[in-house]
């Protein structure tokens, strides 16, 4: 558990924190779209330094960021060896059967290598400089326009905190379980594999057992403190916009134009 | 079994900005087929030692000796269940971690982790759901259809059924009623004297004067007093600091004192306290 950075926050304070959430949340998808525009080499050159920019001012150390890459490192590197072998080419360096190994496909390998790095680090910079509950609330806000079509946007939202409340209790309870019975003499991840499948029974029961103990006696302590539906409800955490976050939108512009001008050159 | 701590020192996420120290360099001793309660406020660090005496928890330094066998940084997770099986743990509600359709199936999962056959971890069964005293009815009835009680006492029953040498017990009486309280603390007593080791973490200081022969406190992660309760209450500092409360006895005793009368040693016990005041007042 504690080797998966993406996904973590990492208490802290820079102005990559002091953002709002939502701006955050928005232009981090936005940013995830514009890699694609990128195509040659000046202008993911652009792009990297970007977001190695946006890495120094959070303030985060950057090992982090390459703790980060771990969980999907074979993934990148299954992805850029299909590249690698199986780029078609008028004039390969090197053939042997299905593969063929030129300069096109290193290019295109180093192109999709650069864009998974792009991608992954700056997921990991909003996930480690956001709290969950700020991304929740982002979303509550972003889905809000939805209301229109009778989406539940209050529920949902509800729904999402109290998922995310729950993610670290529901973790400690499911160590305390495994210690459990570990003490009860089961080893966990050995034997076969119907024996490691089976040495989970002991785990998921009680934590099935426990989480609808939770959700039972949590509905009756929010039915008992008044709440009756999403409807009507005041909002504790206000978001703010400010001068900071349209700086930030009018620098991602500010970036899009550079790197349309960069696609074209 | 001795169970023996030199310098053990356990880091949370070791080489991360968020590594905090568990324990700091504990070196102590647990005798053996002694009642020895540790004590110590919320997230001292009583959890993540006892973690390591059956090395659910390896030590970031130091050794632990555990009968003949010793725990180090570099244990690896072979082999452990002789370990285990030695090392009974009841932990905070335990009835989270019953999961089978039958009482006697859960309480027989343990032996049978072990190497017992079906027919002694059965036998056993009957005689573990006898000894935390419910009846053997239930043994056919599914362990969620109990009550907490029942439930906690099933568990309580899943870990006795090994036949540990050493039991470890980490509040074990939270949130039972003072009946049920008792006759557990009752039940581990016995255990104790039939030759059992028993180490208790606990918050009631009631519970380590009327049961435990040895105490250690720890607090953030390092031991400060160990000791014969008798004593380890007497000790003046960390009663100032806040760092230990006394027993309800102990605690009225000292307030007799700064009514007059005086104590040659500090009654922990509503026993010991009686008797002191009844020779007191006949001897007046």
């Amino acid at each position: 558990m504690d080797k998966i950075i993406l996904g973590r926050y990492l208490p802290g304070d820079s102005l990559v924190y002091r953002l709002d959430p939502r701006g955050k949340f928005l232009l981090t998808f936005y940013f995830v779209g514009i890699v694609f525009l990128a195509n040659n080499v000046a202008s993911y050159a652009f792009l990297l330094a970007f977001v190695i920019f946006a890495v120094f001012l959070s303030k985060i150390n950057f090992g982090f960021f390459l703790k980060g890459l771990k969980p999907v490192f074979w993934l990148i590197l299954f992805t850029v060896a299909l590249q690698l072998l199986f780029t078609p080419s008028a004039n390969p360096l090197w053939h042997w059967g299905i593969f063929t190994f030129s300069k096109e496909g290193l290019v295109i390998a180093g192109y999709i290598f650069i864009r998974f790095i792009l991608i992954i680090f700056i997921s990991t910079l909003l996930t480690l400089t956001t709290t969950p509950i700020e991304i929740s609330d982002s979303i509550e806000s972003i889905l809000k326009p939805l209301k229109k079509i009778k989406f539940p946007v209050t529920q949902v939202a509800l729904m999402l905190s109290i998922a995310l409340r729950f993610v670290p209790l529901l973790v400690d309870e499911t160590t305390k379980i495994m210690d459990a019975q570990r003490a009860r003499g089961v080893d966990f991840g050995e034997g076969g594999l119907i024996k490691r499948i089976k040495s989970f029974v002991p785990i998921l029961i009680p934590l099935f057992v426990s989480s609808f103990s939770i959700a039972y006696d949590l509905a009756i302590a929010m039915e008992s403190r008044g709440y009756k539906d999403g409807e009507g409800r005041s909002k504790y955490r206000v978001l703010s916009w400010d001068r900071r976050d349209n700086i930030m939108v009018i620098f991602m512009a500010a970036v899009t134009g550079i790197l349309l001008f960069l696609r074209s050159y | 079994m001795e169970i023996t701590f030199e310098h053990v020192t356990h880091s949370y996420n070791p080489n991360s900005p968020t590594a905090n120290l568990g324990l700091d360099d504990v070196s102590f001793k647990i005798q053996d087929k002694k009642f020895t309660a540790i004590v110590g406020q919320t997230g001292s660090g009583k959890s993540t030692l006892v973690r390591h005496i059956n090395a659910l928890l390896k030590p970031t330094s130091g050794t632990i000796t555990v009968g003949d066998r010793v725990i180090t940084p570099e244990t690896n997770n072979k082999n452990l269940k002789p370990l285990r099986k030695q090392v009974g743990m009841v932990f905070q509600f335990p009835e989270s971690q019953l999961f089978e359709d039958t009482v006697e199936k859960d309480i027989m999962f343990g032996p049978m982790n072990f190497g017992a056959s079906a027919d002694d971890a059965r036998e056993s069964a009957h005689k573990m759901i006898k000894l935390v005293g419910l009846d053997e009815s239930l043994l056919e009835q599914s362990p969620f259809d109990l009550s907490g009680g029942q439930m906690r006492r099933v568990a309580i029953a899943g870990v006795l059924a090994s036949d540990p040498e050493t039991i470890i017990l980490d509040e074990p009486t939270a949130g039972l009623d003072p009946v049920g309280r008792q006759e557990i603390m009752d039940l581990f007593k016995s255990l104790q004297q039939d030759g059992k080791t028993i180490i208790l973490i606990t918050h009631n200081m009631d519970d380590v004067a009327n049961y435990a022969e040895e105490m250690a406190v720890i607090h953030r992660g390092k031991l400060i007093a160990q000791g014969i309760p008798q004593e380890v209450f007497n000790n003046q500092e960390l009663l100032k600091e806040d760092l230990l409360t006394l027993p309800k006895s102990a605690a009225f005793a000292k307030e007799l004192t700064e009514k007059g009368f005086s104590f040659e040693k500090l009654p922990i016990t509503i026993n010991e306290l009686g008797t002191e005041i009844e020779q007191q007042l006949n001897g007046d």
